[in-house]
């Protein structure tokens, strides 16, 4: 699975991405952000208040419980600001 | 039918006419252009100044979300040509930043449309930008009066 970190989230975690193989029992995006942020001081920084941080998988916006397998692109940011 | 996600600066000018060129069904063509401000005008951070600013995007993701936004667009409104650029990498006050243009038969179609995207990019395009101020580098917040704008959009379905 193909992780992306955007913006300060990137920043936080120290990482722009990186490719990791979640335990088996992570069926979805909220259970994978819970494992994420025990694999570090960054990542629980980065992941303490999900009401910030927004969720793409495959490059399509999706709520926490939208489902995650391998393969899968699943980028990780803040609310955007363009425009 | 284009969108455009890159470094350079672009001529408005030339993407206009270059939009429009031959097709004389076109009545109205309305534009929308983004520049870098100097300052803050309003808001909790009202007041302080902003030296340049550097915009990130999510290369791949940000092409496919515009391409379905400006397909949107084209479904709500009777649109002969639309084109979005938006520019990323590092920017100074007075930089354009985004170019947002529609034509139609019809000047409603054409503002209306224009409004819509440029609404939906500032709440949905995956863009980050991040100032620099005399007290140093920081990522911009989104804000919820953008949230607000985009929100109506949808209100009317």
């Amino acid at each position: 699975m193909k992780l992306l970190y955007f913006a300060w989230l990137r920043t936080k975690i120290g990482l722009a991405e990186e490719t990791v193989e979640p335990p088996a029992g992570i069926a979805d995006v909220g259970g994978l952000v819970e494992w994420l942020k025990g694999r570090g001081p960054g990542y629980a920084d980065a992941l303490a208040n999900l009401a910030v941080v927004k969720v793409a998988v495959n490059q399509e916006y999706v709520p926490f419980d939208h489902p995650v397998k391998p393969g899968d692109e699943v980028a990780l940011f803040p609310p955007v600001t363009g425009g | 039918m284009a969108v455009r996600v890159q470094a350079e600066d672009f001529d408005v000018g030339a993407e206009l006419e270059a939009l429009t060129r031959g097709n004389h069904a076109i009545g109205g063509l309305t534009s929308f252009v983004g520049l870098v401000r100097d300052m803050h005008a309003k808001g909790p951070e009202a007041g302080r100044s902003v030296s340049a600013m550097t915009l990130e995007h999510y290369p791949g993701m940000t092409e496919r979300q515009l391409e379905a936004i400006e397909a949107e667009a084209r479904a709500r409104w009777p649109l002969d040509a639309t084109l979005i650029i938006h520019r990323h990498g590092r920017l100074e006050p007075g930089d354009r930043i985004v170019l947002v243009a529609c034509a139609s038969s019809h000047r409603e179609a054409a503002f209306e449309a224009c409004h819509f995207l440029i609404d939906w990019l500032k709440t949905r395009a995956p863009f980050w930008k991040r100032e620099e101020t005399p007290s140093g580098e920081r990522w911009v917040e989104a804000k919820d009066s953008d949230n607000a704008a985009a929100s109506r959009w949808s209100k009317k379905e």
